[in-house]
This record gives structure tokens, sequence and C-alpha cells, in this order.
């Protein structure tokens, strides 16, 4: 390892005369010549301080997340977190792609929960186009309990990297299992395990093909259990109560003033969740109940994450009822505006998944209307009047905020996304300063930041 | 909207129709984009090349605003007269549509107003979500805006300030003195539109290398990206295709 | 580099070929370079269900100097560009890279300015596999397929051969289409 006394400005490319202090290059088996050249440089004021480089490509599975650490000892004196590894400049890209195809590439910002990118969108376009109210009811219950599922999945990948990270590798092999069983059910309804673009302006693309709501009963019967298991192996678990509890300290008032919402913030005691204050889809007919811990430290967000999952258990049940019972077997997914809706009505064919034969027969041979409103929406897609809405989501990660422009073409004229993970990751330096460099490995895991978002 | 002068007689001029008004406004604007599809350099003549679509034109609402926006328009107007400043001095144009509510600030009141929004307790916008850029290209001395989003838990309620900057002089005051959040979504707006924040501790590139020229999400940067080559033909980047708009 | 580049060619060369493959597609070892999206399907192949543990690559080893294989899984911005080239050179011989999903393997959907359009243009790739993400099964379907590779690598004065012929057949091959890359240096034209 080389340690270096750097100039502070963490840019990549680090000067190579340094302007504060010595540079020692560590070759291998000469490491008392190192401590003996560290004494000899006095008490010069940060004479023992040591700058360390967790670059962007390291073992925790966060991304490329790169943190420049200025240690002293052990303790961590100043933490720089540096992003933009994986800027792709999706916003840029979404003004040259109509509005349905923007649903693909947001849903690729924050790519782990995919369906939240995807609702925050539609949201927005939904409230432009002023086709709030004419959102068939199945297709806000369908979006709920994805985006429900969807919670539980990412929320299983934030346990068993917290796991991981610590070293509890179980952990991580049982969150993996468990999301396994959320991506069958995911593959099930909407063809893909991740990315799905299932969530688009006007309702969700298909309906739920049949099985699915066996397949979701089954699985509301099993996870309970195996939530279980994860807990028992860490609830109590006193390594890991010592690894967290205590650490990564943010109260309400750094929570508001670094603009950070989620479980970070309702680990604090501020119930604040989105879904309940300003419900979207229907969440105000739902019953659940907001997670909250005072605690303001790793542990309490680790116990805020595994009771949102039960509560996303419950919330998925209730739409499973809604879905299976009473209701008319033609309830469309899409709303039934023909100048707006996607034409995709899907079936099995002899050569695999597409367009169903009667949809074809029908714009084909019985309705020119049809057809011409098939053409414009696949080549040129519809035009959303002028003007700019925000539209905010609880994600798992805190608020999603979509703020789109439109200038009332077919495409949007500005598209931005608010990610919870770019404003809460600018606290890792509130929280790790002054703590150990293995807190900083725990206050990362907790703030659960995913790259993708960050950076877009 | 617009009000018609009352007739006081059968000899006065008959109140101006609505719609024809709108219609005299509409007419009014600069033109953004003119012809449908089809492609002006190349015989292609498979567009419709009359057509001429206008800038929608620019939208301000008159009180009263409806629901929660007349309470925050007031207690913003209470709050700024205790500092000295009245509420028309700051706020240059109010915009309620789709159920927001948008203030255009002057941007030298930025940070007197976004203090008494997060202090005044009848105000209480105590989270700022964030700062974002929008760059349009055709409004000249205008075509900088930084959009601030801003939400009172106390309340419920949101809030949009709307600032802007001509691209000559692309200087918008740094609210992180109010709301610290701000710190790494101004340097993100500075990154992608070169607005420049006065008075932020260190406005550098955050998404894009540290050595980059440019910046990216302006009107006027391309896309980038490659022609894709496929048997017989290519595929043009994104910005450079035929359009359908 | 080893004994096994001094050795003439002939039955006990292709016997060491054999034997040093084997052992070395049996226990790569991978550098996750997980960036994106791919990253997430490439945990989920070392989860439970798709086990990468089989193959004796469960040992991900987070330092590239004791890593064998590169997974470029994810899109490639240009500012993790240069990071990227200097992992991949931290790595000691022999290595490999699979380019994993189309962001890695072409610049996938992203065909902008902020994203490397294939990671070939920075490290030589020898599986490309396309995918949004790639499933699990495709991913051990491309490792599978790099196994084999590994299996039948040439070693000392066969690979010299090998390479030389290679080199041969591409300068004698023809473009696939005339005009649009302009003459290829070398062809027979």
């Amino acid at each position: 390892m080389t340690a270096q006394a750097d100039s502070p400005a963490g840019a990549p490319g680090a000067a190579e005369e340094a302007e504060e202090g010595r540079v020692y290059t560590v070759g291998g088996q000469d490491w008392d010549e190192v401590v003996a050249a560290a004494d000899d440089a006095g008490d010069r004021p940060g004479a023992e301080r040591l700058i360390v480089n967790m670059g962007p490509q390291h073992p925790s599975t966060h991304g490329v997340l790169r943190l420049i650490l200025t240690l002293d000892g052990e303790t961590v004196t100043e933490l720089r977190p540096v992003v933009g590894y994986l800027h792709t400049g999706i916003e840029k890209n979404m003004e040259f792609r109509n509005w349905m195809q923007g649903v693909t590439f947001c849903t690729r910002m924050d790519y782990l929960a995919p369906l939240f990118n995807e609702t925050a969108y539609c949201l927005a376009v939904e409230r432009m186009l002023g086709i709030e109210a004419a959102i068939p009811e199945r297709a806000s219950i369908i979006r709920v309990m994805m985006m429900e599922l969807n919670r539980i999945s990412s929320h299983l990948v934030a346990i068993g990297t917290f796991g991981l990270e610590l070293g509890a590798t179980t952990v991580f092999l049982y969150g993996l299992r468990e999301r396994e069983k959320v991506l069958d059910l995911f593959e099930l309804i909407t063809g893909l395990r991740m990315n799905h673009a299932y969530i688009r302006p006007g309702g969700v693309s298909q309906d739920l093909p049949s099985g699915a709501l066996e397949r979701l009963r089954e699985f509301l019967g099993v996870m309970p259990g195996q939530l279980g298991e994860i807990r028992a192996l860490l609830d109590a678990n006193p390594v890991y109560l010592a690894r967290t509890k205590n650490i990564a300290h943010l109260d309400l008032a750094g929570c508001m003033a670094l603009g950070v919402t989620g479980p970070i913030l309702r680990a604090t005691g501020l119930p604040w969740d989105l879904r309940k204050s300003q419900p979207y889809c229907g969440y105000e007919s739902y019953e659940f109940d907001v997670p909250v811990r005072d605690t303001c430290d790793v542990y309490g967000r680790y116990i805020v994450r595994m009771d949102e999952m039960d509560q996303s258990l419950r919330i998925i049940e209730q739409c499973v009822d809604r879905l299976a019972g009473g209701r008319p077997a033609d309830d469309p997914v899409m709303i039934r505006d023909a100048k707006i809706g996607w034409p995709a009505q899907l079936a099995l064919g002899p050569d695999g998944l597409g367009n169903s034969p009667d949809h074809i027969k029908h714009i084909m041979g019985q309705s020119m209307e049809a057809l011409i409103h098939h053409f414009k929406l696949v080549t040129e897609g519809f035009r959303v009047p002028a003007g700019q809405v925000y539209a905010a989501v609880e994600s798992p990660r805190g608020e999603l905020g979509c703020h789109l422009v439109s200038d009332g073409g077919t495409r949007p004229y500005r598209a931005h996304f608010r990610d919870p993970s770019f404003a809460n990751l600018q606290s890792v330096s509130v929280m790790c300063e002054g703590g150990m460099i293995a807190d900083v490995i725990s206050a990362v895991a907790s703030i659960d930041p995913l790259m993708g978002g960050v950076d877009r | 909207m617009t009000a018609g002068t009352p007739a006081d007689g059968p000899d006065q001029v008959p109140p101006p129709d609505p719609a024809a008004l709108a219609g005299r406004e509409r007419l009014a604007e600069q033109v953004a984009r003119t012809g449908m599809f089809g492609v002006s350099d190349t015989p292609d003549t498979s567009g419709y090349g009359g057509l001429k679509v206008r800038r929608p034109p620019p939208l301000s609402s008159q009180p009263p605003y409806g629901s929660y926006f007349d309470d925050v328009a007031d207690a913003l107007g209470a709050s700024l007269e205790q500092s000295g400043l009245s509420f028309g001095d700051a706020v240059e144009r109010v915009v309620t549509q789709y159920g927001d509510l948008t203030f255009h600030v002057r941007r030298e009141h930025l940070p007197a107003v976004a203090g008494r929004l997060r202090d005044d307790p009848a105000l209480a916008f105590e989270l700022c979500t964030g700062v974002s850029g929008v760059h349009y290209l055709a409004d000249e001395g205008r075509e900088l805006h930084a959009v601030y989003h801003l939400l009172s838990i106390t309340h419920n309620r949101r809030l949009r300030l709307e600032v802007s900057a001509p691209d000559a002089d692309p200087h918008i005051p740094s609210v992180v003195d109010v709301y610290p959040t701000c710190d790494w979504h101004e340097r993100e707006t500075w990154d992608f539109f070169g607005i420049i924040f006065d008075g932020h501790p260190a406005l550098t590139r955050i998404e894009m290398p540290d050595d980059w020229k440019g910046h990216p999400q302006r009107k006027d940067y391309p896309l980038g990206g490659i022609p894709v080559e496929y048997r017989g033909a290519t595929v043009p980047p994104p910005d450079e295709r035929r359009s359908y708009e | 580099m080893g004994m096994e580049e001094k050795l003439p060619s002939g039955f006990l060369l292709t016997t060491v070929e054999k034997v040093a493959g084997y052992a070395r597609k049996s226990s790569v070892w991978p550098a996750t370079f997980g960036l994106a999206c791919c990253a997430i399907e490439l945990m989920a192949t070392g989860g439970p269900r798709h086990d990468l543990a089989r193959f004796g690559m469960e040992r991900a080893s987070n330092t590239p100097r004791q890593a064998d294989l590169m997974i470029v899984a994810g899109r490639v911005s240009q500012k993790m560009a240069p990071v990227l080239r200097q992992i991949y050179d931290q790595m000691a011989e022999p290595k490999w890279v699979i380019s994993m999903g189309v962001c890695a393997s072409s610049g996938g959907m992203f065909n902008n300015y902020a994203i490397v359009q294939g990671v070939d243009h920075i490290v030589p790739v020898d599986i490309y596999l396309p995918g949004c993400p790639p499933r699990p099964e495709m991913l051990l379907d491309a490792i599978l397929k790099l196994h084999d590779k590994i299996q039948n690598m040439k070693l000392g004065v066969h690979r010299e051969r090998q390479v030389e012929e290679l080199e041969q057949a591409r300068l004698r091959r023809l473009p696939l289409l005339p005009s649009l890359s302009g003459p290829v240096p070398g062809a027979d034209r």
C-alpha cells in the first residue's frame, strides 16, 4: 500500500509535488523505514496524517463510489466522497426520445428500484397530460403491488450488503435467495428480472398473466418466515450490535439540513413517508404503518428497513386481494384514451410473444382510426402540453422526484430526477468524520446509496 | 386571465372574445419550430413543411391562486415586508399549473427569499429537495433557469422557486448557507449548465471528469455518440436523426 | 516465462497445455468490476440459485493483483475509463476479460457523450455478452465459453504459430462491405 501526504484537493491525478507533506512510497519489507521517517517528521501539524483512497473499484458493493479519507491512526478526520464515475447522461438522452421511450431510460437510473423511477416519471407525465383520474384502478393497484415488491427486493440487497460488508456473508446469501423469489415474480409479470419498463404513462404495459395471483399468494406465505431467518441472524447478534449501535449518528436537524429522506430520516424519529403524507396511486386506501426508530444510528436504519419489508408484505396482500376479488375480467390496465395508451395487446403466438392477432385484425381490417392511432403513437408518440411539473414517490432510499419540462412536443424538453441517493450521500462525511475507518463501511452501507441514481 | 371592458351602451365596443385574445397572444409569440416531420437538407419530400409551432406564451397567474398557494404567498409577502422587501420586488411572476405553485424569483433576492421560506413558522419549508437547471436557448436574456423544489414537512406543502440568468452573465447567488443540501446540487447544475453560484464553498465539477470542457446538458451541446454501422446501413447518433416532431 | 515456454512443439507441449488449461479454467478468480445494473446480476450469479462456486469462481478477488478474469459489468463512463485501464494493467498474466452487458460491449442504449462505446476501446475483450442485463444463466454460458477458450489455449511455440496464422488470415480477409470503412490496409485489392 502506498502512503502519501497529498494536496487536499482530492482530484484524480494527484499532484506530484506534495505541498503539505513528504511522499513515502512503500515497496515492501520496509515498514521500519517508513515509520522511522514518519517519526522524523517531528511535530509538524498533520505530520501523521494518512490519506487513503478507497477508489472507485472496491469490495463494497455499492458501486463506483470513491472515498478519500484523511486518517489519524484509525480515526477519520476528513472524508471526501467523489462521485460521477457512473454518469451516463440519461437525462440528456431522454430529451431525444419520446415520452413513452423515456421510461426505458429512466428505469436504469436507480437500478435496484427501477419500478420507482418509472412510477415517478409516469406520474409526472400523467399530471401534465391531466389524465391522473383516468388511470384505470387495476393499473394503480398493480403499480402499488409492483412497487412494494421492488421495495422488498431493494431492501434485501441493502440488508445483504450490510452483512457482506461487515463480514457476515451468510446474510448476503440469504438476501439473494429471497430476492430470487421476487425476481421470479417480476419475470412472470413484466417479462424481465430488472429494468422492466413495465409502468408506462397511462397504466402498465400488460396485465398479470394467469397463475400470477397464485404465485403471489405462495410468495406471501413463504416470505415472513424467510425474513424471520435473517432477523434471527442479525437482530440480537452481539457482533452486529457492536458494529452498528451508536455508529454514524445523524439526527433530525442534520437530516433536514442535508436534505436526507427515507429510512435514514425515519430512524431519527420523524415518521415522514410520502405514501402517507402525499399519497399517490391510491396509497391512501391501504392499511400499513410507517416504521420509525429514534436511535439515529446504523442499527436503527437496519431495523427500519426490516420493518418496512414487513409492511410491504401487508400492502402486497391487500393488493392481491383486490386484484383477485370481484373485478370484471376485462378491466383494462392501460388508459382507454387511444391517443395516449400504448397499443401493446400482446399474446403468445407460434413464434413467441408478439402483438395479438386480434389486435392486428382490428387495426388492419376493422378500424382505420385505430390504425392511425397505433401508427402515430409508435412513430411520433403522444404530445404533452407545455409546462413543468414535479412528482415524487417514496422509493426505498428516500424521496425520488421527477421534474419534467415540456414544450408541447413529443419529447421532454428537460427531464431531471431528484435522486434520493444523491442527496443522502452528502451526509456520509457528517456521519463518518470523527469515527473509525471501519465505521465508514457501516455508514455507507446504512445510507444504501445506489451510484446509478447518484450519477444518472 | 383576461378581463374584458364592460359594455356601457350600444355604441361601446363589445368585449373582446377570450378565445380571440388567446389566439392573438399565441400568434404574437416567437416561432419555436417550423415544419412537421421531414428533412430539409435532402430532397426528401415525405414531410409537411408548412407548419409553424409557436412557443407557448409565458404563464402568469393572478391571485387568488387557490388551495394553499394564497397562504404561502401572503405569508411570504408578510415575512419579506419585515426585512424591507416587497413581494412584488422579489417575485416577478407567480405560476400555478398542474397543481404546483411556482415563484419566479429575481436572482439578487434569492437568498433572502430562501431564508424567509425556511425560517418563518407560517412557511416552514425545511427541506430543499434540490436544484436543477433548465436551458431555454430561445429565451433571450433569460436562458439559464435554476429550479429549486422546496418541501414543508410541518405544513405538508410543496413549492417551486425558479430563478433565471442570462447566458452572458450566468451568476446566481448560492443558497448553501440556507439549505446545505444544495451543495452537491449546485455543483451538478454548474457542471451541466455553467450556472455559477456565487458564494458556494467549492464549485467544482461533480459528474463529469474534472478537466471536461463544456457543459453537457445545455441545449447547444451535442448529445455526442457515434454512428452505428449495420450491414449496408448506418444509424446516426440520436441527436442527428430525422425527427418526427 | 515458465518452463512451458521452452518446450519444443510436440506431445509433451500439448499435454502441458491440457493440464495447464484444466488447472487455469477450474479456478478462475474474477476481479469483479461491477459498475451498474449488470453488477446486480453478477452478484445474483454468485448467489445461491445460480451458483458460481461450482466453477471455483466464488472467490472474487477484490484486488486485481490476484485476479484472472475481469468481468466488466455495466456501463463505463468517461470518468471511469482510466480507472478501468489501470485495474486491467494491475492484473497479472494470464488474464481474460468478459464484457458483460450491451453497455460494456458496445455502449448499449447510451449512445452519447458520457459513455465509452464499448470497453474494447480500452481493454482487449475475450467474450462479449449481450443483454440488458444478461440473465445469470447467460453469464454462466459466457463463462463456460471462456472456460473452453482457456482450456484450449496454446502455449509456447504453438501459441506463436497460432498468432502468426491468425494475423495472416486477418490480413487476407476482405471487408464485408466495400464502401463503409474505406480500404483495408494490406488487403489484396
